[in-house]
């Protein structure tokens, strides 16, 4: 296979005169390569592909599952540990089919069921981006899955037969150009479902919940569709544009994977596609969970997680939970706050967080870990007040949770 | 064996205020920059975090941010005819160790310099006649002025945010401000702290004195604010757990809250911690610096090559590098000669305690910078020809905290221990309140800094020696200060007061203020200045020395305003002037 190439490329550098080798095989427009390199910013690949400090896409960066570990295999264009062997019609079938070289089924970690929706001229851009990287050696072991998911092809293949529907992104033309363009990038190349989306019991994406909140690597991505109370509902267009640019906005502030997605992918996006986005999310369907109330400010829970607040949280996010914008999260009516899933909260007062750093938003401020002076009991009641405080509402916090999830983190 | 690193552009000693500040300046500007810090990294949420920040034991009793004098400390004596002693332990001042230096545990207070400060020789002169001076004080005038400096006060302040009224806008006079200050291009970024009790009456009795009080102008900021570089500080919570503490909710002004967040993002700039500089390093000629040479915790010693050194060492350490490196002639108090050393300073303080029956001060609601002052009595704002002294200061009600262990004011007469004494604790701690003058400190023949001959630090390098003792000019006006402020406080109408007026000899058992100045001044005159206007040593063009190290003595004001007021000016003049042609900026 590697000979065939080799003799391949000597071969058309016969026919140019040997002036370049990757004139033949690479389109050389700056253009398009420059767009490549847009495109992959947007789809975040360096996410998977790059470790942080490590040299750029690479490989190495660990996704871990509950069936093990994915590790972002090598995709410069190394021929021996890269993907320096592949033609561009391989990179074609891995995004819209996620199908690799030799018809290896890839992993859904490589969110191709997303990416099939990325037209032919994006991904070949992509490709010709990703042709022009320096060539890295890195032998990376991606699939580091337990038994019995680390057998590959035939149980992805059945997984795609319940999971996958390929095919590229069909605008609707009953919307604006804009809104298409936001769903385009919402549901293919930025992949918000691979995180935002809850999965089935395959691991696939439930149809049914598109982007109704998620939990991921001792994270929970939240809802963001448009529910009033666990979603975005309540985020003006410009203030999501702000937040996906700059990692910062009236309400919140990005920690966590998705400080790392602003980071590196969406406050290098244009404001344009950041709109699209937006506008696009501004008009999917609420959630529509159901209906919760409020626990009783009496509610022993309610009493003592108060006190606890206004000793610990109040002098950064006050004592009306408005918090300080771009500093200090809002806590009163925040939709993460009112997760149904409370991993994140729980997380963050366990062991602390720092936000996202952007050029616009440099602060990166940061929770301090209060899991070394507050007990399982503490963490819940404070929890389970902030939820229920300030026209908040969700469900009470059980220190069982605390106490699993902070064995989990220890681990 | 030292190792030898690959040349960069810019080496920087010392990672606090000021080096934090030309760091962002010079990186911006395009150049390589390595800051090279004695102590360690220190953040937010994990030094200092909400959920420990308030813990007087081990901030302001064990000193737990400060330098360790096993590391490097410094000896003190009174007069010229004494044997310094090694100072063992921190007492009179407090220096900052770790990236943000003092600019991380400091108050805050935010005071710009009298425009007649900058020119102090001649404007006394001018008014009282050459006579009016002691013999001996060597006060001098700046070389820069505060119409040249006005910019770059504003640029710190609106990195800080600072909160206050301005009382002087472009020469128009602000009811509510400071009537007596400079000019101000523009209003402070937020508005003053709200203030307790106790300093809403003290402004009730100044008034109905004639004076016109303000509120003291604060980096403990009054609410959120957005710096130009993009960094957000939060609102002060009156925690009261201030100086000597790091602020848990980001709401101190500090290199941590104004610049560092920013100044990480650039690619051209690394931080080098736990490594301390031991000196600078000369070529053959003496006239150009060729690096620094510091030494990790492995005692591994590092060569690092830079075409400009910036020594921002804080002023103690400063003079230390500059003495032990051999650059500049040391002074000799003795033959009047050399600039190293020279004119040392430092403040004097004194203050009023006030007793009342019949009020609750609730004085743990307090922030760093909170207070009323007046400044009437300030600089040269008062006709010292009656007086038979100059210099002076500002006062106010500024109690900056009632900490549990420290706060244990007691009338006089009240036993220093036991149950009576426990008593009387419990009985004034709401109702007691400390007012305070803090005042100037001039420049003086016998008072200096040199190399000790006796003590050697842990590398074998002599220790620093100061001689520093308060003056016949200085005592006087603290006796004067103390008197006025005390007038002010009786109008309370507090049960008693007690008077304490600064006397001598200095100790550096008592801890006054962290303002030590001077030591490597600035100038026009190079026969009494060790850098010129621009911070630039005259003996070594590529080294520029920032700090309090440049005043020629200390004004009635906390000095850190003035500091990196001038390291903005600095940092202009090195971006604008140097880079285009290194060499000396000022011809002699
Ligand atoms: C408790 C306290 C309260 C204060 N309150 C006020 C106030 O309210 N208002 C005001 O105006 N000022 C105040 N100050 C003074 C203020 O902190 C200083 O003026 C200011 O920090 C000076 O800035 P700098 O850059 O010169 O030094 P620093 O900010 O102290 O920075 C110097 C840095 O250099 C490092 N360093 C020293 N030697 C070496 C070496 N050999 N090698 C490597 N690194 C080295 C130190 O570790 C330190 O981090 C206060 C100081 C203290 C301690
Ligand atoms: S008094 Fe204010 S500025 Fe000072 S540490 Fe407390 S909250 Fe921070």
């Amino acid at each position: 296979m590697r000979i065939r190439t080799l003799t391949a490329l000597a071969f058309a550098a016969c026919i140019t005169g040997g002036v370049s080798l990757r004139a033949v095989g690479d389109d050389q427009s700056f253009a398009k390569i420059e767009r490549g390199r847009y495109l992959a910013v947007a789809g975040d690949c360096s996410a998977c592909h790059t470790v942080p400090g490590g040299k750029p896409f690479a490989g190495g960066a660990a996704l871990e599952t509950p069936f093990g570990a994915l590790v972002g295999p090598n995709i410069t264009p190394d021929v021996a540990t890269g993907i320096g062997a592949w033609s561009e019609a391989d990179f074609l079938r891995a995004m819209s089919e996620g199908i690799g070289k030799n018809g290896t089924r890839l992993y859904p970690a490589m969110p191709y069921p997303a990416y099939t929706k990325v037209t032919r001229d994006d991904a070949s851009a992509i490709w010709a981006y990703l042709r022009t990287l320096e060539p890295v050696g890195n032998a990376v072991q991606s699939n580091q899955l337990l038994f019995p998911f680390n057998a590959r092809r035939p149980a992805t293949a059945t997984w795609d037969l319940i999971n996958f529907k390929p095919g590229v992104f069909e605008p609707d033309p009953a919307k604006s150009e804009t809104w298409n363009r936001g769903a385009y990038l919402v549901e293919g190349l930025g992949h918000c479902g691979t995180c935002h989306t809850p999965k089935n019991i395959t691991g696939g994406d439930r149809g049914d919940m598109v982007l109704q909140g998620a939990l991921l690597q001792n994270w929970y991505a939240p809802d963001v569709t448009t529910d009033l109370r666990t979603g975005i509902g309540s985020w003006a267009v410009e203030e999501i544009v702000r937040y996906l640019k700059t990692g910062a906005n009236s309400f919140d502030i990005a920690s966590g994977p998705m400080a790392e997605a602003v980071e590196n992918s969406t406050s290098h996006m244009t404001d344009a596609d950041l709109l699209a986005i937006a506008t696009y999310l501004k008009d999917s369907p609420p959630r529509n969970g159901p209906a919760v109330a409020a626990l009783a400010g009496n509610d022993r829970r309610m009493v003592a997680g108060q006190a606890i607040y206004e000793d610990r949280c109040a002098a950064c996010h006050v004592s009306s939970g408005a918090g300080a914008p771009t500093l200090f999260p809002r806590l009163a009516k925040a939709p993460l706050i009112q997760s149904d899933d409370p991993t994140s909260l729980i997380r963050v007062v366990l062991i602390g967080s720092r936000a996202g750093a952007t050029a616009a938003a440099p602060t990166a401020p940061a929770m301090p870990a209060f899991g070394w002076n507050l007990n399982d009991a503490e963490v819940a009641d404070v929890l389970t007040y902030i939820r229920n405080a300030w026209g908040n509402a969700a469900a009470p916090i059980q220190p069982a949770s605390v106490a699993t999830l902070r064995d989990r983190l220890q681990r | 064996m030292t190792r030898k690193l690959p040349a960069t552009d810019v080496v920087i000693i010392g990672l606090g205020w000021t080096g934090s500040i030309l760091a962002h300046e010079l990186t911006g500007a395009g150049l390589n920059v390595v800051a090279i810090e004695r102590g360690p990294w220190r953040d937010t949420a994990t030094d200092f975090p909400p959920a420990f920040a308030q813990d007087e034991l081990r901030y302001h009793i064990r000193h737990d941010l400060f330098l360790r004098p096993a590391q490097q400390t410094m000896t003190f004596r009174n007069n010229v005819n004494q044997t310094a002693l090694p100072i063992r332990a921190w007492q009179g001042f407090m220096p900052g160790n770790g990236v943000g230096g003092g600019g991380l545990h400091w108050n805050a207070q935010t005071w710009r310099f009298n425009p007649t400060d900058f020119q102090l020789k001649t404007h006394l002169t001018q008014r009282y006649g050459s006579k009016f001076l002691p013999e001996n004080m060597t006060i001098q005038d700046w070389g820069v002025t505060y119409d040249e400096i006005e910019p770059y006060y504003d640029k710190f302040e609106y990195l800080c945010g600072t909160s206050g009224k301005a009382g002087n806008l472009n020469g128009q006079k602000q009811a509510g401000g400071n009537p007596f200050e400079g000019p101000r291009s523009r209003e402070y970024p937020t508005p003053p702290q709200r203030q307790p009790y106790a300093a809403v009456l003290f402004a009730q009795a100044a008034k109905e004195l004639g004076y016109f009080p303000f509120p003291q102008p604060s980096g403990n900021l009054s609410q959120a604010y957005t710096n130009p570089l993009g960094v957000t500080l939060g609102a002060c919570t009156f925690c009261g757990f201030c100086e000597w503490f790091g602020c848990g909710n980001y709401s101190k002004a500090s290199p941590q809250t104004t610049i560092l967040p920013a100044l990480i993002r650039q690619p051209n700039f690394e931080a080098r911690t736990n490594c301390e500089v031991v000196r600078i390093n000369l070529d053959k000629s003496g006239k150009r610096a060729t690096g620094v040479t510091y030494i990790d915790t492995s005692d591994q010693e590092w060569e690092q090559p830079a075409d400009l050194v910036l020594l921002c060492a804080f002023q103690l350490f400063n003079v230390q590098l500059l003495l032990t490196s051999g650059i500049g002639k040391p002074y000799n108090p003795s033959r009047n000669e050399g600039v190293i050393g020279r004119n040392y300073s430092y403040q004097v303080t004194s203050n009023v305690d006030a007793f009342f029956d019949d009020k609750n001060f609730n004085p743990f609601i307090s922030s760093g910078s909170i207070g009323m002052c007046i400044d009437e009595f300030n600089g040269d704002n008062f006709d010292h020809g009656p007086h038979g002294f100059v210099g002076g200061g500002y006062m106010g009600a500024v109690q900056t905290g009632g900490r549990p262990i420290l706060t244990t004011r007691t009338p006089p007469g009240t036993p220093a221990w036991g149950a009576q004494w426990k008593k009387a604790v419990a009985d004034n701690y709401l109702s007691s309140y400390e007012t305070m003058v803090h005042a100037s400190s001039y420049s003086y023949r016998d008072v200096y800094c040199d190399l000790d001959p006796t003590y050697t630090d842990r590398l074998g390098r002599k220790l620093m020696r100061i001689t520093f003792d308060f003056h016949e000019n200085e005592l006087k006006m603290s006796q004067y200060l103390t008197d006025r402020l005390a007038e002010v406080v009786q109008k309370m109408g507090p049960r008693q007061i007690v008077k304490l007026p600064r006397t001598g000899p200095y100790t550096s058992t008592q801890y006054q203020t962290t303002h030590t100045c001077g030591g490597a001044v600035m100038g026009t005159d190079r026969s009494i200045s060790a850098v010129n206007r621009y911070l630039q040593s005259w003996d070594v063009p590529n080294l520029f020395v920032m700090g309090a190290t440049a005043f020629p003595q200390n004004a009635g004001y906390n000095p850190t305003d003035t500091v990196c007021a001038l390291a903005y000016w600095a940092a202009d003049a090195i971006v604008n002037q140097y880079l285009k042609n290194p060499g000396p900026l000022v011809q002699t």
